[in-house]
């Protein structure tokens, strides 16, 4: 059996390594077909004929595409990943540290956001239909619907302008205190929290569900589990797959899509960063965070499935 | 009104208003005069400056893309922060005169074409080394290298040579200039050892605050520099600045106590702030305007009777009414208020739609006139866009809006098209503010404004030595811009920016918001 998830898990991540190569090519080549190139980009207004076929020159843009995609991936495969044009600095270390933020951000909002869900799932299935359920689904659809800088503007003149409890701006820095730093991620984590939270909340809610109208799980109650019991033991093991579809998804979303929340809370993050560098159009540093972004959201994909495929023996034996 | 009493208190300790001057205008707010002289000393003991703590100010206008390199300061976070830990040979102060920095005192020869600067011995950097006059000139050549990509290198070009003599630097001109001393106060412009030439990027200077931390973006952080040379400058321990380009999060951090100073507060918002207790709106009228440009050598604009025709076209009142809510003046279409020491009035244009359809008829021009504009030209332009359609649609005048997106404005629409919206934060000197903008080779001369009688008064005014004669000169150049430039000035804005409840030690400066960038090192947090 364990061979057989190996090789299956194997396979997964070989298609993910795949799938992200051709996700280099497509992010290289949409950089490509930008009308100008980096070297019109950094010379700007001033640029004579004489000053472009120089810097061409110097930034190796006289070769071929294929080429200099080559060289670019080496690099990439190396932790080379250029540099800015904007201010002539290494990428992958001014990268390093924000990523860090973004994923210590991510990780504290689904430490909060993922069992959070579950639970209220869990006890929305258990008094399904009853006032508890539509409380739980309510609120959670309410705070979907919301636009995040909405949530964020909300938590913000109430926690930090209204009762001061939590800094209203989250700007963290190395060697922060550990507490002072949980302290100035605690807004953007909530409003993170709250934002992810239905859908996970509803998935859960709907796999389980669509598992409790199956004949073992009537036996189970014929049996005379209690309904907590039933949920527990026979329905939740049978709706994990979904489930944890559904939650990499979020984490996913968590790491790349945050943009707004990081503007509103002043995070240092990827989100910012990217930003901050497409207004100036410094492509090497787009097309780095574009990688970045695309390998979580493979790799994550793949955890996702490799799961699916631990939690369901029916997927071990395809027909 | 109190606001207002503790306002002109502040201006009184900081010697900008006369002790008469403040007992007249307490007595119009109806204050006895006993009881307004014990609000000046109160005022008096509040302004003894506190040492010590954090002053962090929340600004707009930083990003992941800058760095400490003076040579590319562009933004109010480079330039203020620059400005804590850098000096200039002088300074400008809040009423347009020159003050002695890292130069003690200057003066030219009789044609103002050499001008020598003496400088401040003893004054250290913060790698403790002394600053020379070597460092002055090294400074200079960085600035002033024909590849250099300073944005000081506009100013720099009118000089011909720089020398080291003694404790003197000298400065050779290509042509005389009245107004030199006014461009060393350029932000570019900080004096670093061995001008910056080895690490452009290091942040060493001479001014009060050494710089700790540089997050690029997010963060900038300086301690008080031990050594340093005065002591009316650089009261709190430690100086930080935070990156806060949202204006919802940049108010909220000053409210919940946060920050102490932020800048670029929306007009809009002025009113609501005021009732916070504890927060003060510090605005001040300075030199920036907002602008519609039409270019003068692309039709339909090469004809003047359409360019008089938009100028009679537009109610300015109604503009700075709906657009800055008061928080400014009318402009009168050149690019020159109050706020300059040589200014004088050119007759107020006024919204005139019966002029406006003369000038029309007479410029031959049909069918609608195409205007460009976009968010970024500047805070409230597409509404100013709007109202300028309005108020030109009653006098017959099809303006038809174009909104244009931010992202490129500056490199697709701004000097390209021949119709849009821009703005200017103003020059310390009309020499400066003409030659940057108006000068028919200016590199900015948005307008494509060309007159070979304003260029040539422009060479003599900077030569001439006599204020009451360059005056003489600046009125008629205002004059000739004002009836045939292409350049709408409709209102001057101010700049706003807002301290939190124990902020003291503001001066308004109108030289540029946030104190004249000198916020950090001019306040200090009371009790």
């Amino acid at each position: 059996m364990s061979s057989s998830i190996a090789k299956l898990g194997a396979q997964r991540i070989a298609l993910g390594i795949m799938l992200l190569l051709a996700v280099s090519v497509l992010i290289f080549a949409g950089t490509q077909i930008l009308p100008g190139d980096v070297a019109q980009a950094i010379l700007g207004q001033s640029a004579t004929p004489e000053s472009l076929a120089n810097l061409r020159e110097q930034l190796g843009l006289n070769q071929p595409a294929y080429v200099r995609y080559f060289h670019w991936l080496g690099g990439v495969l190396t932790g080379d990943l250029g540099t800015s044009m904007t201010s002539g600095q290494g990428i992958s270390s001014a990268i390093k540290g924000r990523l860090w933020n973004t994923l210590f951000l991510a990780f504290w909002a689904a430490t909060v956001a993922v069992p959070l869900a579950i639970i209220l799932g869990l006890i929305a299935v258990r008094y399904r239909n009853g006032w508890v359920d539509k409380l739980i689904s309510g609120l959670a659809l309410a705070s979907t619907s919301f636009p995040e800088f909405f949530i964020g503007y909300v938590l913000v003149y109430f926690f930090a302008v209204k009762w001061q409890i939590f800094p209203g701006i989250s700007t963290v820095y190395d060697g922060m205190p550990f507490l002072e730093r949980m302290q100035a991620i605690a807004m953007p984590v909530t409003a993170l929290t709250l934002v992810v939270l239905a859908h996970m909340m509803r998935m859960t809610r709907a796999a389980i569900l669509n598992v409790m109208q199956s004949a073992y799980v009537e036996t189970a109650e014929l049996k005379g589990l209690s309904a907590f019991a039933v949920i527990r033991r026979h329905a939740f093991p049978n709706a994990i797959a979904p489930i944890i579809n559904v939650v990499m998804l979020n984490l996913a979303y968590l790491i790349v899509g945050v943009v707004v929340v990081e503007v509103i809370f002043v995070y240092p993050g990827m989100g910012q960063y990217l930003v901050d560098h497409v207004t100036k159009r410094d492509v090497p540093v787009v097309q780095a965070v574009g990688l970045i972004f695309a390998a979580v959201y493979i790799s994550l994909n793949i955890i996702a499935d490799i799961a699916a495929i631990v939690a369901n023996p029916r997927l071990r034996h395809p027909k | 009104m109190t606001n207002e009493i503790h306002r002109l208190g502040q201006q009184v300790v900081s010697g900008i208003l006369s002790r008469r001057d403040f007992l007249g205008r307490a007595a119009a707010l109806g204050l006895s005069a006993p009881f307004a002289n014990s609000l000046l000393s109160n005022a008096a003991r509040a302004a003894q400056p506190v040492k010590g703590g954090t002053l962090k100010a929340g600004l707009q206008g930083g990003a992941a893309t800058d760095t400490l390199d003076t040579a590319h300061f562009s933004t109010s976070v480079d330039i203020t922060f620059g400005r804590a830990w850098g000096e200039q040979l002088v300074q400008i102060d809040p009423k347009g005169g020159l003050q002695p920095a890292l130069a003690e005192e200057w003066g030219s020869s009789k044609d103002a074409k050499v001008w020598t600067f003496k400088i401040r011995k003893g004054v250290h950097f913060h790698d403790g080394k002394e600053m020379t006059p070597a460092d002055v000139l090294a400074t200079m050549e960085r600035h002033s290298d024909k590849n250099s990509k300073s944005g000081a290198l506009g100013i720099m070009q009118g000089i011909d040579k720089i020398a080291v003599d003694g404790q003197n630097v000298v400065f050779t001109l290509k042509d005389p200039n009245a107004d030199l001393p006014f461009l060393m106060d350029d932000y570019h412009l900080i004096i670093q050892p061995n001008g910056g030439k080895d690490n452009p990027a290091a942040g060493i200077g001479t001014g009060p605050y050494k710089v700790t931390t540089n997050e690029p973006g997010v963060r900038l952080g300086g301690e008080k520099f031990a050594g340093y040379w005065r002591d009316d400058r650089g009261f709190a321990d430690q100086v930080e600045v935070i990156v806060i380009n949202d204006a919802t999060a940049r108010m909220s951090a000053l409210q919940s106590g946060q920050v102490h100073i932020v800048n670029f507060v929306q007009p809009k918002l002025v009113d609501l702030i005021k009732r916070v207790p504890g927060m003060t709106i510090r605005n001040v009228s300075g030199r920036g305007h907002y602008v519609f440009v039409a270019r003068c050598k692309t039709a339909p604009f090469d004809n003047n009777d359409l360019r008089l025709a938009l100028k009679f076209a537009i109610d300015r009142d109604e503009m700075l009414d709906k657009v800055l809510r008061g928080y400014g003046t009318v402009g009168n279409d050149f690019p020159i208020n109050a706020a300059y020491p040589l200014f004088t009035e050119v007759e107020q244009r006024k919204y005139d739609p019966d002029k406006a359809k003369f000038h029309y008829k007479k410029s031959g021009h049909d069918g609608p006139v195409l205007l460009r504009t976009s968010d970024v030209a500047f805070p409230g332009a597409v509404d100013a866009a709007q109202l300028f359609q309005q108020s030109a649609a009653k006098a017959g005048i099809q303006l038809e809006i174009k909104r244009e997106p931010g992202d490129g404005y500056w490199s697709e629409v701004w000097q390209k098209q021949p119709f849009c919206a821009s703005y200017w934060g103003g020059r310390p000197t009309q020499d400066q503010m003409y030659s940057v903008g108006y000068y028919s080779k200016a590199d900015w001369n948005e307008s494509q404004f060309v007159n070979d009688k304003f260029d040539k008064m422009l060479f003599q005014a900077r030569a001439e030595l006599d204020p009451e004669k360059r005056k003489k000169i600046y009125a008629d150049m205002g004059t000739i811009v004002n009836q045939e430039g292409g350049t709408i000035v409709p209102m001057f804005n101010q700049f706003i920016d807002a301290t939190g409840a124990k902020v003291e030690g503001w001066i308004d400066d109108p030289n540029y918001e946030l104190s004249g960038y000198y916020a950090l090192s001019r306040c200090w947090i009371a009790g």
